[in-house]
């Protein structure tokens, strides 16, 4: 997957810390700043191209089909009557290769292959290909096919769940003890034992999945909507049973991804099958109903908190175990404690996962897997144990807030839990918190609700290549790519910071796996780990510059297209030689993660209106503190969490994927039926950064934001319910309809 | 069938089942309105017909072979945007850029509609519709934006439509030191 020249490259283990940052000795002024999206000018006229998008000639078009079973072997499909139909082209299948289901991220095999039998409601088991959309449309609604049912399929959770069983080790270990959890929680003087549930979700990007496919000389060439095109060509590669160096696949623009577009789906394998079948280019634009059955969903879950604290709200117990669901075979669970494992201090600690199998769609990452439904749990009954202790639940969190990883015993690389509480506290005025359910405004009663922000840090394997022209204009490519996080703008910027240019000299290419290889977008690693080669990159060719002008680097200024040193300035082009300059810079994870514990801290404040007529909850101001690093693009970067928080809010208020108990079906499977926040649902949010930095992070020193926005933005506002009202709901989403034989009478 | 469409002429034979969205992303080339859902759900394909805004997913191109059609391509162009286009970039009004032309196509939509006067369900004084920040958002919760970069629209347009002319950058980039 990765090596280049060496001679060019400029590689990074991050096995010691890196105190200096040519981004802080820099002197271009560009890095940190609110910059405007270098690709805003596109996406405003709608002349960025996205997947589905390129003008392909001889393309013909691809409905896929949906089985309409949860369970069932399939025993004939009748391609014949509807191959008469005008225009259309022909039905397709290939039982053995079309993906059952789609692949989790950064993985490199391909997913779980096979389609005779069907596995969850929804799977795609055909495509039809037309000469037009309306063509292939109608003859894939008319597609008759026959199904032979099996008996053995689990389409209901509260029948199966006592078949759970415990997760295999991942990311996280599936069951962890520590200490004696029984005893200590047996002898706290102050006990939370509390149950939450989070429904099915979905990941809803704006841009349904789409791929078009062509061959050339036994080459594929894939436009896809994928946010890790590296590992995506490799799975796709193998799905398909072609070597890597045959598989391109181009993501230029992505309509969004937030975990749904890590991995292939199905609509890359059945396109590619098409394409070469017929001879000819196919696209295959998946239904929003299509994405929601048969890509992937965040896992349901049911948390058992169970939280032992001294009288002084000191934890010595921590219980947090949870149940998720998936599919048979697939090992992914939904991390739900990962953030529990080094939010708080307490020495015994019980974090387990239990996974049930289910005929239901895949589940998988979205958005923040883990924190984003776990500290809902963990959050939540943090609130409940400051209401049972009597204590400020800032101060609780203050008192728990360890020095070293509890579990680990290694250091933070930086951590501003506390920090963050106290200044959100500042800003939102925290102090005019009343007890539950004591403030009331005519028909409305108003709480206030704060919840903690956590979220692990990685850095992935990435390469990216900085080129100075002879006309004193650079370009970066890289196979990373921007799904609306920022990464065209945020790169340019650090390759523009280091080289001494303005940003509007750096041409961007992403998205493309014939660039360099890179981790792409997933877990907010990307603008750290892509970053981050950049940085390396512009470095080496920084080094070949003070070379050319006969200085040290460190005696080199680089600043608007001039090379300054030894009393001379030189414009970059005439330094570069007529071929330019280039290098590769490559990063890659070392011993500082295993010897630091490295994540992002924050903290949301809500304030929420109950209406004690309806029911209805209205969030009424929001505001988040965030500690991630360096903050590379001000602007970029706020954006990031006011979409992490808008994410809370429906996650607190109305996202729920309901699954019909009999078949598995996913009931509310379009835009209108599961609930996004809109417009209406979000005030002006607020949004604060710490300045912080992290040297054992990466040489760019910021850290994941992408996800941390996330992290505690809906039990900041179930705990604002629970203040207003002095209600608890225990179960996601919090609806009117949980409320209202509780409200206090009118 | 004959088409008008950002002020150009189009003669092209389409199945009627074809909508107007699929005319224009399929058959002429006008990707830039965008299909997120093809249920009128999301309003990603929010174009102006006759200055009014639709879902065009939802209304077949036969319907409109004599109507004056505006997309996003029609209203600026990259080096020469509206004044909607050019505010959505400095509020940073998108993220993934997917549903963005379709907010800006119905805030313009929107603006007009406020202007002739028509209420919405927030507006207190049936006669007297006003754009303010509340209508703002209520009117513009017929375009999804999973990115949620919701208060960054409503800025833009609040911008657009001179209500106070919120500084994009006044609240971004506030650090406290640690």
């Amino acid at each position: 997957m990765f090596g280049f020249g060496k001679d060019d490259t400029n590689a990074l283990t991050m096995n010691q810390p890196h105190p200096d940052s040519l981004l802080d000795t820099g002197v271009q002024g560009v890095i940190s700043k609110p910059l405007d999206r270098v690709d805003g000018p596109k996406k405003v006229t709608g002349t960025a191209t996205y997947a589905a998008e390129y003008a392909i000639e001889n393309c013909a078009h691809g409905v896929l089909v949906s089985a309409t079973k949860g369970h069932a072997k399939i025993k004939a499909i009748d391609a014949d009557a509807v191959k008469a139909m005008p225009g259309v082209i022909d039905v397709i299948t290939d039982y053995d290769t079309f993906i059952r289901n789609a692949q989790q991220g950064g993985e490199t095999e391909a997913p779980t292959q096979g389609v005779r039998t069907v596995d969850y409601f929804g799977e795609i088991i055909a495509i039809v290909v037309a000469e037009s959309f309306e063509a292939a449309r109608d003859a894939a609604k008319q597609l008759k096919v026959e199904y032979e049912p099996l008996d053995d399929g689990a389409f209901d959770y509260e029948a199966n769940k006592d078949k759970a069983e415990p997760a295999p080790d991942g990311l996280i270990k599936g069951h962890y003890d520590q200490g004696d959890f029984d005893k200590a929680f047996e002898g706290a003087s102050v006990k939370v034992d509390v149950t939450y549930t989070t429904p099915s979700q979905n990941s809803a990007a704006m841009e349904p999945h789409a791929s078009i496919a062509v061959w050339e000389d036994g080459a594929l060439t894939l436009y896809g909507a994928y946010q890790m095109p590296t590992s995506d060509a490799q799975q796709l590669a193998k799905a398909l049973g072609v070597s890597q160096s045959k598989v391109r696949i181009i993501s230029r623009y992505i309509g969004g991804g937030f975990g749904s577009k890590l991995g292939i789906a199905p609509e890359s394998v059945a396109a590619a099958i098409a394409a070469k079948q017929l001879g000819r280019p196919v696209k295959a634009v998946m239904l929003r109903q299509q994405v929601f059955d048969a890509t992937v969903r965040r896992s349901n879950t049911e948390q058992r908190m169970r939280l032992g604290a001294e009288a002084g709200g000191r934890i010595v117990a921590l219980g947090h175990e949870s149940i998720t669901s998936n599919l048979p075979d697939e090992d992914f669970f939904e991390p739900v404690g990962i953030g529990t494992h080094f939010l708080y201090a307490g020495e015994n600690r019980r974090i387990n996962h239990d996974v049930v199998r289910l005929n239901w769609t895949l589940s998988g990452s979205m958005r923040a897997p883990g924190e984003a439904v776990g500290m809902v749990g963990m959050e939540c009954a943090m609130d409940e144990l400051a209401e049972a202790i009597g204590m400020d639940p800032i101060d609780l969190r203050k008192v728990n807030d360890p020095e070293q990883d509890p579990e680990l015993k290694v250091p933070y690389s930086s951590r501003n839990l506390t920090r963050s509480l106290e200044e959100g506290a500042k800003h939102f005025g925290w102090d005019q918190r009343q007890k539950a359910g004591q403030r009331r405004e005519g028909d409305w009663l108003i709480g206030m609700g704060v919840a903690a922000a956590c979220r692990s840090n990685q850095l992935q394997q990435s390469a990216a290549k900085v080129e100075l022209h002879p006309d004193g204009s650079a370009t970066v490519s890289s196979a990373m790519t921007d799904i609306g996080t920022g990464s065209y703008t945020i790169m340019a910027q650090i390759a523009a910071e280091i080289l001494g240019l303005p940003v509007e000299k750096v041409t961007m290419s992403l998205g493309d796996t014939n660039d360099p290889p890179a981790a792409g977008s997933g877990g907010s690693w990307g603008a750290a780990s892509a970053g981050s080669a950049v940085y390396l990159a512009a470095e080496r060719v920084r080094e070949k510059l003070a070379k050319a002008m006969g200085v040290k680097a460190e005696d080199l200024t680089l600043k608007d297209g001039m090379a300054i040193g030894d009393n001379r300035s030189v414009p970059l082009g005439e330094l570069v030689g007529k071929d330019g300059l280039s290098a590769i810079g490559e990063i890659k994870p070392g011993q500082q993660e295993k010897q630091y514990n490295q994540a992002s801290y924050g903290a949301h404040f809500a304030e929420v209106g109950v209406n004690v007529v309806t029911g209805e909850v209205r969030v009424r101001r929001m505001l988040g503190v965030f500690a991630a690093g360096r903050v590379l693009n001000a602007k970029t970067a706020r954006s990031q969490c006011l979409g992490g928080m808008t994410f809370g809010i429906g996650t607190a208020l109305t996202e729920e994927l309901i699954h019909d108990p009999r078949t598995g079906k996913l009931v509310n499977h379009d835009l209108a039926e599961y609930h996004v926040p809109v417009n209406a649902d979000v005030p002006q949010l607020e949004v604060h950064f710490l300045d912080e930095r992290d040297i054992h992070a990466n040489p760019i020193h910021a850290k994941g934001i992408g996800e941390l926005g996330i992290s505690g933005a809906a039990p900041a506002v179930v705990n604002a319910i629970y203040n207003a009202t002095g209600v608890r709901v225990r179960e996601m989403p919090v609806t009117l309809d949980k409320l209202l034989d509780h409200l206090p009478a009118l | 069938m004959h088409f008008t469409i950002n002020g150009q002429s189009h003669d092209i034979e389409v199945d009627v089942r074809t909508s107007l969205l699929d005319l224009c992303r399929e058959h002429l080339g006008l990707t830039g309105s965008k299909k997120g859902c093809d249920h009128g759900q999301c309003g990603a394909c929010t174009m102006l017909v006759n200055g009014r805004r639709v879902n065009a997913c939802l209304t077949l191109a036969v319907m409109h072979q004599d109507d004056e059609i505006t997309t996003i391509e029609g209203l600026g162009q990259p080096g020469n945007l509206h004044p909607l286009q050019d505010a959505f970039v400095r509020h940073d009004g998108f993220q993934c850029g997917y549903c963005t032309p379709g907010q800006i196509c119905s805030a313009v939509g929107m603006m007009d509609e406020v202007k002739k006067g028509w209420p919405s369900h927030v507006t207190e004084d049936l006669g007297a519709a006003e754009l303010t920040v509340e209508e703002i958002s209520e009117r513009m919760s017929g375009n999804l934006c999973r990115c949620a970069a919701y208060p960054n629209i409503v800025d833009a347009i609040r911008e657009v439509a001179g209500l106070g002319d919120r500084n994009p950058n006044e609240d971004v980039g506030k650090e406290v030191a640690a």
